[in-house]
């Protein structure tokens, strides 16, 4: 199967003049993982996401490096008033990619779209349950509850009718499980009685062409000459795959990449002074978190998570973990998302103040679980050093904290269940909308056990503030209200909120026109290499 | 012999299936199930999860999986990895080329390096060379292999720049797919300079690998030669006059072989072992680093099926190294 | 691990002088044993009183090298209070490193115990009865020497979760079939002589043979496989810890330290040279000691 699939790759560089591959402009990404499958509909990794993203598009994307929004595939669009009926207007003379065994006969139409939404949302669609079957993030966007009927009303017009108003729905569809696929190929794999190479070698719109996977080595894209934004600067994309840190750094100051994600912070600044690098910054979307289960007591008691949040030393964390390269956090989002509120002020940093709040809430001698994770996200470079830092400032009010950690996916889970008294985690945003970590990280719906409200906090005047912010699409009122919530979450400290990182991307200086994603996803449309 | 050859083969079936059962028992004592594997940052409602289950065939009794399994790999049919959905056996396939390429590198490097100074250690017994090599091997037979790695890499690869970080190929060099095995699919493709590419990125991981067994070989050499420069026949060949090279390369080290094969061929598992912390160094594409990564995407079918597939390997290299010592060596025939 | 030698059973000759006086005159001729030894004596001192021994505790943090990393002291930039230097976290590196000590040699004495008492066991039962048991446990010992052990133990680990103690007890499982190989064929030699059979005709339980008049004759090779497994035993739950299932935070295990400070090796190369050194050196040590041993007991390579 490769090696056809090899020979195609060599038939399409020919065909793109290109015959002498050594003459292709490549550009190397070191990855930071395999993906499962290069269907962003079915995976949930960001790791996965991004294998997928130079060869889809979505209706509407992200401008690269924001959280604003462009047309994609839909060139515009017109809401009812009564927000309930989306009119997108498709873009025309939009090709899918051809790749040895398969060429499209006809142009991207509003089919295509159809038969991407009709594989998450009807139980019956043939590809339903096709490699397993998950469609997590269409679910949890509650995509299914929301979406009333999908029509083409002709092929470049799409009707799509909501059962309720809500403001996210654009945002949500310019997310990574929205991307579209095409029909046409999807109809072939099936009739050749293999659905699921659709996930495995997806044919899309997007400005490169997936040509090849060796697993757990590398992913070879190759530019598509006839992406409607026009032919990609690079000729060849590579993702080579290099799981350690350690040895991605290596690489690239070896000159092996030309791109690196997740550096360890504590060597940002020698990437930095080599002369050879640049390395990008951009404020993540996102925040790290401690939260501390108020199931559990002494964590009911609200002064308890006061005085958590005074005891511990932010400022040694941002410098220790986040190498300076953090800024302290206070509200549960990110300051980069509208309706931030500035005014609230932080705990400060008071052991002290902390230990006689203890005290009186007749606290002394605790012992505590508290629970780090195992891998490094965007929010949180370096969870055991933090679990450190805090077990140290913990002991220093009295409370013995003992260090817990599980494999990712089992941490996860058990967090949810709500086994832990204080755990890490955070959350990046999947849209920019303030729902999207408020109403996910603390609403009561999420409270429940194995939601994702991992400090199990119910208060029902912040979930009333959030629910009522959603259903309208105003942004003036929606600040009001999630100032509201934000207050109340100040309050009662359900968290301690830790911070919210600055993504750092080192990379050879070579490469151009690069820019961070506050999303997390790793883009390369528009970034060019010099020779 | 034939007696000999059956019993052998007689021990080795019973063995294997008793592999199959403790993979299989093993597997499932993990805690937690691949359905949460595919969940992301985000929960799973636990209807979708029982609906999950069911549909990978979690939910049946064990042993009606238990016979299902064995059934499938009386087939060759390993189950399908949760995580990619891919036939086990597939996965296995296109990586054990490259840990295989590794593997039989680090031996060539370590017969080829400790045979000579197993044998000059023996012939020139309490000498500097002796010492020497003795005092070597015994550093590279205690080293942590994974810390040597990095070592070599800041070095070699960070300080000097002579080899490459990581990986099989540089990433500016395309090679079709044929066999696997990089070193021939550089050599079958047309891109110029990629086979000494690919040779250049075996050096370091070759040698992390190799340390062990070099020095297990160097030690088992040494003391086989001296058992053998030992005997009798060899005291009358130096008698008779023939030269000392003479002595050793004809008589003594052809003797001093038999053990040394053995040792050799006990060198496969520790090889496996060893692969897996060099390929985690290396992010070298192979078994190792897959086998981890199954474990810690809790990936039942993959790690069920790779360490049985591994298992069976050393039984079978195994069986080989015990048939042709028995055949070298008629007095282990008949011992039992 | 695997440079065995087959046992050859101490064999009871006449004895001018006290056997155990022999292996000591004949380990102290050997120096590399001697340096083992001594090294592995130092070890042990720095353990037993690490508290009095290391400067600072294991887990102190010093805020002042959090934030600007603090060198060994032979470098540029550092603090002497910190010999060795501080890690990452702002912590003595050189009292972890003593304090390490402790663990690992924890790790070996507790791996080593297990699997010396269940190899026995199983090795006794087998030789003493074979026969069906013979067969179950010959063949579940062989299943379990097919799986490359650290992929076994991390098997194991991954079944018990991550920590020093799953970890020892996984390493300690892969290595019981050695024992109870060396045991089976110890009491297979044994068994036949004169005076295991005396002792039968004097009424001996079967038990009582076992454990007073058969092991103690065969206990040679199982004590130079134990000083050698000792050292592979830290080797392994170092590799465990490098690979994230060992021990867990702010264990200062010499394995755990080296894989938090391997992303550090540019920017802090001496977290990651000294925990490597460390577990070197105490191997190294006793492999010397284990070899020596073995040169000791063993009469077939004494020359």
């Amino acid at each position: 199967m490769k090696r056809r699939l090899l020979g195609a790759v060599a038939a399409a560089a020919l065909a793109f003049g290109f015959a002498n591959a050594a003459s292709a402009k490549t550009l190397v990404y070191c990855s930071e993982g395999s993906p499962e499958n290069f269907n962003p509909q079915i995976n949930t990794t960001g790791t996965s996401f991004d294998t997928a993203v130079p060869v889809f598009n979505k209706l509407v994307e992200f401008i690269p490096g924001t959280t604003e929004l462009q047309p994609g595939l839909a060139e515009s669009w017109e809401v009812s008033d009564d927000g309930l009926t989306y009119t997108f207007h498709l873009r025309q003379g939009v090709k899918f990619h051809a790749r040895g065994g398969f060429s499209p006969t006809r142009d991207f139409t509003a089919d295509d779209v159809i038969a991407t939404f009709n594989r998450m949302w009807k139980k019956d669609d043939p590809y339903h349950t096709v490699s397993g079957g998950a469609y997590d993030y269409f679910n949890d966007m509650g995509m299914p509850d929301l979406i009333s009927s999908m029509s083409k009303v002709d092929d470049h017009t799409l009707k799509v009718v909501l059962t309720k108003p809500e403001a996210p729905f654009i945002a949500n569809l310019a997310m990574d499980f929205a991307a579209i696929h095409s029909k046409e190929y999807m109809d072939a794999m099936l009739k050749a009685g293999t659905p699921e190479k659709v996930d495995q070698e997806p044919i899309g719109t997007g400005p490169f062409i997936w040509a090849n996977y060796r697993k757990d080595d590398r992913i070879i894209y190759n530019a598509n000459v006839n992406y409607f934004r026009g032919k990609q600067p690079i000729d060849r994309l590579v993702f080579s795959i290099t799981p350690d840190q350690a040895t991605r750094e290596a690489r690239l100051e070896a000159g092996e990449c030309d791109v690196i994600p997740y550096p360890n912070p504590a060597n940002v600044e020698r990437l930095k002074a080599n002369p050879e690098l640049q390395v990008l910054e951009q404020e993540g979307l996102n925040v790290g978190y401690l939260a501390m289960n108020v199931q559990k007591p002494p964590f009911d008691n609200v002064k308890v998570r006061q005085a958590i949040n005074m005891a511990i030393d932010k400022e040694a964390i941002l410098s220790a973990v986040y190498q300076g390269a953090g800024k302290a956090a206070k509200n549960p989002i990110p300051p980069t998302i509208w309706s931030y509120d500035e005014s609230v002020s932080a705990y400060p940093y008071d052991p002290e103040q902390a230990k006689a709040m203890l005290a009186e809430a007749g606290v002394t001698d605790l012992n505590a679980d508290l629970w780090y994770m195992p891998v490094q996200r965007p929010y949180n470079p370096d969870a055991k050093r933090m679990a450190e830092l805090m077990q140290a400032d913990l002991a220093k009010v009295g409370i013995n904290a003992e260090l817990k950690t599980f494999e990712w996916g089992e941490y996860r889970k058990r967090l949810q269940e709500g086994e832990h008294m204080m755990g890490m985690l955070g959350w990046t945003g999947d849209n920019g909308d303030p729902d999207n970590f408020m109403g996910v990280l603390l609403s009561c719906t999420s409270a429940r056990q194995g939601g994702q409200n991992i400090a199990k906090w119910c208060n029902e005047e912040f979930t009333k503030l959030i629910d009522q912010a959603k259903q309208i699409s105003d942004v003036e009122q929606r600040t009001e209200l999630y100032k509201q919530a934000q207050a109340i979450f100040h309050d009662e400290a359900p968290w301690v909120p830790v911070a919210h990182s600055v993504v750092h991307m080192p990379m050879s200086k070579k490469v151009k026109g690069y820019k961070v994603h506050p999303l997390g996803t790793h883009i390369f449309e528009g970034v060019d290499i010099e020779e | 012999m034939l007696r000999f050859l059956l019993t052998r083969i007689g021990l080795v079936i019973p063995t294997f299936l008793g592999i199959i059962l403790l993979t299989f028992v093993l597997i499932r004592l993990v805690p937690g199930d691949p359905v949460e594997v595919r969940v992301g940052e985000r929960g799973i409602s636990p209807e979708r999860h029982a609906q999950l289950l069911h549909d990978m065939g979690l939910d049946r009794p064990l042993y009606v999986q238990f016979f299902d399994y064995v059934g499938g790999v009386l087939q060759g049919d390993l189950g399908t990895s949760v995580v990619t959905q891919r036939p086990v056996m597939d996965e296995f396939l296109t990586l054990f080329p490259a840990t295989l390429e590794l593997a039989v590198f680090a031996m060539l490097f370590a017969v080829l390096i400790g045979l000579p100074a197993g044998v000059l250690a023996a012939v020139k017994r309490g000498s500097i060379y002796d010492h020497a090599v003795m005092g070597t091997s015994l550093t590279g037979y205690s080293m942590p292999i994974f810390w040597w790695g990095l070592l070599l890499i800041l070095l070699f690869s960070v300080t000097l720049d002579w080899t490459p970080v990581a990986k099989r190929l540089s990433d500016d060099y395309f090679v079709d797919e044929v066999t696997g095995f990089m070193l021939i699919d550089t050599l079958l493709s047309d891109e110029p300079g990629s086979f000494l590419n690919a040779l250049h990125h075996l050096v370091l991981p070759t040698i992390v690998l190799g340390t062990v067994p070099l020095a297990v070989i160097a030690r088992m050499t040494r003391s086989a030669m001296l058992e053998v420069l030992g005997e009798d026949y060899i005291r009358t060949a130096r008698a008779k006059g023939l030269s000392s090279l003479r002595v050793v390369a004809i008589h003594a080290l052809r003797n001093a072989l038999v053990p040394v094969v053995t040792v050799i061929g006990l060198q496969v598992g520790t090889l496996m072992g060893g692969a897996i912390l060099t390929e985690s160094v290396f992010s070298w594409p192979g078994i190792g680093k897959w086998l981890v990564e199954s474990i810690a995407r809790r990936d039942y079918p993959a790690l069920q099926g790779g360490v049985l597939v591994i298992a069976a390997l050393v039984m079978t290299i195994n069986l080989v190294v015990d048939l042709l010592y028995g055949l070298l060596n008629p007095r282990i025939r008949h011992r039992r | 691990m695997t440079d065995i030698t087959i046992p050859s059973a101490a064999e009871p000759v006449s004895r001018p002088i006290s056997p155990s006086r022999e292996v000591w005159l004949s380990l102290k001729a050997n120096k590399g044993a001697m340096a083992g030894l001594t090294v592995i004596v130092l070890l042990i001192l720095a353990a037993v009183f690490a508290d009095l021994v290391a400067p600072f505790s294991y887990s102190a943090v010093f805020k002042e090298c959090v934030t600007k990393a603090c060198p060994p002291i032979w470098q540029e930039g550092s603090d002497s209070r910190f010999i060795l230097g501080a890690d990452s976290v702002g912590r003595d590196l050189l009292s972890r490193l003593i304090y390490g000590a402790r663990y690992s040699l924890f790790i070996g004495t507790i791996v080593v115990t297990i699997s010396l008492a269940a190899g026995i066991l199983f090795g006794l039962l087998s030789g003493f009865f074979r026969g069906v048991v013979d067969i179950l446990v010959m063949r579940a010992m062989d299943i379990i020497l097919s799986v490359p052990s650290l992929l076994l133990a991390l098997a194991i680990v991954a079944i018990l979760g991550s920590g020093l103690l799953n970890a020892m007890i996984a390493v300690a499982i892969t290595y019981i079939p050695h024992y109870a190989r060396l045991a089976r064929a110890a009491v297979l030699t044994e068994l036949p002589k004169d005076y295991v059979t005396a002792s039968r005709v004097a009424g001996a339980g079967t038990l009582r043979l076992m454990l007073s008049t058969v092991l103690p004759n065969c206990l040679a090779p199982l004590i130079v496989q134990a000083t050698l497994s000792f050292s592979t035993a830290i080797l392994d739950a170092a590799a465990l810890g490098f690979l994230g299932y060992g021990a867990q935070a702010p264990t200062p295990e010499w394995g755990t330290m080296l894989a938090d400070a391997r992303t550090l090796i540019r920017s802090m190369p001496w977290v990651v040279t000294f925990p490597g050194l460390a577990i070197l050196i105490t191997v190294l040590a006793f492999n010397l000691l284990g070899d020596g041993l073995r040169d000791a007991l063993d009469p077939k390579l004494k020359r």
